[in-house]
């Protein structure tokens, strides 16, 4: 018995729609045999991990905290990956971007003025974009392959970080801990509404979703990327630069995976620490694909995945698994719906008996 | 606005179970725990659990406990603590120095709830107190050990960030040490790390390649004392009694014991007596504890004994004058003892350590 | 042993997993398929090889568990990227998430107690050479697999007639399918492969390195791995180059620290990264080689037409 696929002539729009569907279908059911094999109550577990995160205010905000960062960075991806560009680095560019953003609240502790937020945001798109130039320069001057140059300086810039809290930026106040100063008012980011911690950050990633959403369907720069991420060479004879490419994507995202850096820094956290990110740029790159590159899909994507985090405390706390259940269950749902979107794109047969000459097992 | 009500509502609610939660006695409480690595490191956020558990025991049908592991620092540690605020928690011990603020932020929302704090010094409400190990006393006592039995007159230290924690234990190793053999060396590797088992095997090799035969560390795996058992070297344990991982090799291990201060602060919320302090507390609380004394000649041990029992009177401090700081000038006057303040930011090294502090 | 011996040997033994790790994930690449789960199949690895030789008592026995468990670990991977044509970066993302939750739930039984560690074998005669002998051959049993799968795969790829099929189709799958290559099987094999290796890389870890185990103690090798890959532009013998580079900066660091040079640690930890960008920049200057080498194919999933 095997499985053979077919692929359809065009996408399955019902499929579009029910695939997610049917992935949490298969995962609710692995949920409840998981639950039941470690002798948890399943309804209560899925319960946590699903409904109690949405019934309440306060953690609706918390969702849309933690979806910020996530969004912002995985649309940004999604243009490298569209275009062929495998920035797996936006980690690195999150981190240099909120230093950048950081200098004038850190530095310039004493100049405090509605100029300065808008300038921060300004300098952390400039600092992640000029981060992502070097892997960018190092492709497009020098052949240099930018999967290992992008992920070789997420590790740089994480122990930059760490020096520049520990020496320079520590705060002078703070008894030698590792840490800068508070911002000041000026300096931090605002809520979107007074009642609710979800800050501009997450206005920051829709405005963004939509504006490449925008670009990749109705813009001839979406055509481009599009032609020269399907086939350089295609690209080439249309007369589009792939080299341009190269830097448009990587600056772009960089500049989205900065400004995330700066919104959580300035909205979220209030100062700049040795850690800042719990992995945000590796967790987008997941997001931007189970958002299959779509920048609309993303948004969704962003928020299921942040979804994860929350219902995993929550059935941490309310169900007392450990948070090596909660990831188990976070890569089972990751598999699930990474499989059923094969139903968009192809009809399933599953063969018994003897195998067809000329077909790959 | 909503959310001043909401965060009031959240505290009628609670009220409502406990009545006015500071002077009245409950007859149970539930106790919440984040923790910033996994419970199972063997290490840091593993003796907070044995805390938990601890207390749990003690306080039996009165005690519910919750914990939250490998929590980031950052936001995601605001919502742990949040969510737990809102859970029906009545104090919540937070035990990562990055925790800080989140804590405070927290603890402003949630008046009639306990929080507790380790290794930082913000207390900005009432509702907020502070506690700590000093863990410096038992490395005096290591010091010491180290220049009784060390043949090459030198010792590795294995350091994970410049802190001032870190740094205390150092320079408190090294006159303990120096107490013995003024000349003693010191080497120190920072890893940049709490917590990397091979890289720590790595840099306790390099420490020993370099001369060292006996090694100390400030991360939380078991891995430099593997290593030196291999190499036929000693080692001092870290966080929890390592004697399992090296039974010919590991000196003894500075453990860090929350039990008793857990037992004591979740008894004090159940009686209603909690009130806001800033602990440091040492072996004379029973927060440090050594390890039994292994692997060594009786003198030694006899002495070891004799300054722990000292330290734990109170009628010795490590930090004790003279001393100078490295460059050489004055910084405690003979007889002098640096204050808690002090040495709590500590940032600089003593006299005759041959490492630059990072700054 | 004197110390310029003890430090290379400290360098091998840092370099070994990266090395097995890397090795396998090149044959991976090279076949077309791009796992980025090589940190969660080593995880099983690690998790697998300790718990089976705790219980069985036997260290050999817990390599060959890391072995199997890495490779059906991959066997996921495999069915959702290869049957299911599931996107590759994200599977090999999820599969990380995954081995990384897996092991630690496995793994909690075993926290505190100290390991079995593989012993070394020395091989007669050759291990009395002077000072190399010491370092080549008395090792333990990975250290050797890990050089012969350096050999075998450098005369699989390029000496023998599989290993001329496998890389058509990692710069093909279309054509290599025209002409009758069995596609998805051989990737199959070739994932198979990579598994095995991260996991034996993994049972390294907790069975010959630091024996012992602990959650996510692989603390991010599979990403250098991953990176090493990349770095040899998918040749074996520059994978090896890598890995002892890359241990041997990593390892110095450490040694120059101890000498007390006085930079600050961040720098010195920041080194063993710089330099691989360094080193992949000068190789990439010769443009040629790097394209002939990159598996055209590589990440794109493949469904045959009928």
């Amino acid at each position: 018995m095997r499985i053979e696929l077919k692929k359809r002539d065009g996408l399955s729009s019902l499929f579009s729609i029910l695939s997610p569907f049917i992935a949490l279908g298969l995962t609710l059911i692995a949920g409840v045999i998981l639950f039941l094999l470690l002798g948890k109550d399943p309804v209560k577990a899925l319960y946590s991990f699903f409904i109690e995160p949405l019934t309440e205010v306060w953690s609706l905000h918390e969702l849309a905290v933690k979806a910020a960062p996530l969004i912002l960075i995985a649309v940004g991806l999604s243009i490298c990956y569209r275009s062929n560009n495998w920035n797996i680095g936006a980690e690195g560019q999150f981190i240099i971007g909120a230093m950048a953003g950081s200098i004038l609240p850190v530095m310039f502790h004493g100049w405090q003025s509605p100029l300065v937020l808008p300038l921060m945001l300004i300098f952390a798109m400039i600092g992640g974009a000029a981060y992502a130039a070097i892997p960018a320069f190092l492709k497009a001057r020098l052949n240099t392959n930018e999967i290992l140059t992008s992920l070789m300086l997420v590790y740089v810039a994480q122990l930059f970080l760490d020096w520049m809290v520990r020496g320079p930026w520590r705060n002078p106040e703070g008894f030698n801990f590792p840490e800068t100063r508070n911002f000041h008012d000026y300096a931090v980011l605002p809520r979107i509404i007074e009642t609710g911690k979800t800050h501009w950050g997450f206005g920051f990633a829709l405005i963004a979703a939509i504006v490449l959403w925008f670009i990749m369907r109705r813009t001839l720069k979406g055509f481009e990327i599009t032609v020269l991420g399907a086939s350089a060479r295609a690209g080439r004879f249309a007369g589009f630069s792939d080299k341009k490419m190269v830097y448009f994507a990587f600056l772009l995202s960089g500049a989205l995976a900065g400004l995330a850096g700066i919104s959580e820094v300035s909205g979220a956290i209030g100062q700049v620490r040795p850690v800042i990110s719990p992995g945000y740029g590796f967790t987008a790159i997941i997001v931007a694909f189970l958002g299959r590159l779509n920048p609309l899909g993303i948004v969704a994507a962003g928020l299921v995945l942040a979804l994860t985090y929350l219902g995993g405390e929550a059935a941490q706390i309310s169900i007392g698994i450990t948070d090596k259940v909660t990831r188990l269950f976070q890569g089972l749902l990751l598999f699930f719906v990474l499989g059923c979107d094969t139903l968009i794109h192809y009809r399933i047969r599953i063969v018994t008996g003897a195998t067809q000459k000329g077909s790959a097992a | 606005m909503k959310k001043t009500l909401l965060a009031l509502a959240a505290a009628t609610a609670l009220a409502g179970l406990s009545a006015p939660a500071t002077a009245e006695a409950m007859d149970k409480v539930k106790a919440c725990f984040v923790y910033v690595g996994p419970v199972g490191d063997f290490g840091w956020s593993y003796q907070h659990d044995q805390g938990r558990l601890y207390a749990e025991e003690k306080l039996g049908d009165k005690l519910e406990t919750a914990y939250l592991e490998s929590v980031p620092e950052g936001s995601d540690a605001e919502r742990a603590i949040e969510r737990f605020a809102r859970s029906g928690c009545n104090i919540i011990f937070t035990t990562s120095f990055g925790y800080m603020d989140p804590t405070n932020k927290i603890a402003k929302d949630f008046p009639d709830v306990k929080f507790e704090h380790a290794t930082g010094y913000k207390r900005e409400h009432a509702n907020v107190a502070t506690y700590d190990s000093k863990f410096f006393q038992g490395r005096y006592v290591l010091g010491q050990i180290a220049a009784k039995t060390s043949e090459s007159g030198t010792a590795g230290y294995i350091a994970s960030f410049p802190i001032p924690e870190v740094v205390q234990g150092i320079n408190s190793f090294m006159l303990g040490a120096q107490s013995v053999n003024p000349d003693f060396k010191l080497k120190v590797v920072w890893v940049n790390t709490w917590f990397d088992p091979g890289k720590e095997a790595d840099a306790a090799k390099a420490l020993l390649d370099q001369g060292a035969d006996i090694l100390t560390q400030h991360t939380d795996s078991t891995a430099p004392m593997q290593v030196a058992a291999e190499r036929g070297a000693k080692a001092f344990g870290q966080a929890s009694d390592m004697i399992a991982f090296g039974p010919e090799t590991q000196l003894t291990s500075i453990i860090d014991d929350w039990a008793p201060y857990y037992l004591e602060r979740i008894s004090a919320v159940l009686e209603g007596t909690w009130e806001q302090s800033a602990t440091w507390a040492g072996m004379a609380e029973g927060h440090v504890v050594m390890a039994p004394y292994t692997n060594m000649p009786d003198d030694v041990k006899a002495m070891a004994e004799e300054t722990a029992a000292k330290i734990k009177s109170g009628e010795f401090h490590p930090f004790t004058g003279p001393i100078m700081k490295q460059d050489g000038s004055e910084w405690l006057a003979e007889g002098q003892v640096a204050e808690d303040g002090e040495l709590a930011g500590l940032n600089f090294y003593v006299k005759g350590i041959d490492d630059q502090l990072p700054q | 042993m004197d110390m310029t011996q003890a430090i290379i040997l400290t360098i091998m033994t840092a370099a070994t997993p990266l090395l097995l790790a890397a090795i396998g994930e090149l044959v991976v690449e090279r076949s077309g398929v791009l796992n980025l789960g090589v940190e969660g199949m080593m995880i099983m690895g690690a998790v697998a090889a300790f718990a089976i030789a705790q219980i069985t008592g036997s260290a050999g026995l817990g390599a060959i568990g890391g072995l199997i468990a890495g490779m059906l670990f991959s066997l996921l991977f495999g069915f959702l990227t290869l049957t299911l044509v599931a996107n590759q970066v994200a599977t090999g993302l999820a599969l990380t998430i995954l081995g990384l939750g897996l092991s630690g739930m496995i793994g909690e039984a075993f926290i505190g107690l100290p390991g079995l560690k593989l012993a070394a074998i020395e091989i007669p005669v050759l291990a009395d050479i002077p000072f190399i002998g010491r370092l080549l051959f008395n090792q333990d049993p990975i250290f050797y697999m890990s050089i012969i799968a350096v050999i075998g795969v450098n005369w699989f790829l390029f000496k023998s007639r599989a290993g001329l099929r496998l890389r058509a189709i990692g710069d093909s799958h279309s054509s290599a399918h025209a002409l009758g290559v069995k596609v998805v099987r051989t990737r199959y094999l070739a994932v198979m492969f990579g598994g095995a290796c991260a996991g034996l890389a993994g049972a390294h870890l907790s069975i010959v390195y630091t024996p012992q185990w602990v959650e996510n103690m692989t603390a991010g090798r599979g990403w250098i791995a991953l990176a090493l890959v990349v770095f040899a532009s998918w040749r074996p013998t520059r994978v090896l180059a890598g890995a002892y580079l890359f241990g041997a900066v990593s390892i110095g660091q450490l040694h120059a620290q101890a000498l007390g040079v006085g930079i600050p640690s961040q720098f010195l930890s920041a080194l063993p990264y710089l330099a691989t960008i360094a080193v992949l920049v000068i190789i990439s200057l010769n443009r040629r080689m790097t394209l002939i080498n990159t598996p055209a194919s590589l990440g794109k999933s493949f469904v045959p037409e009928r």
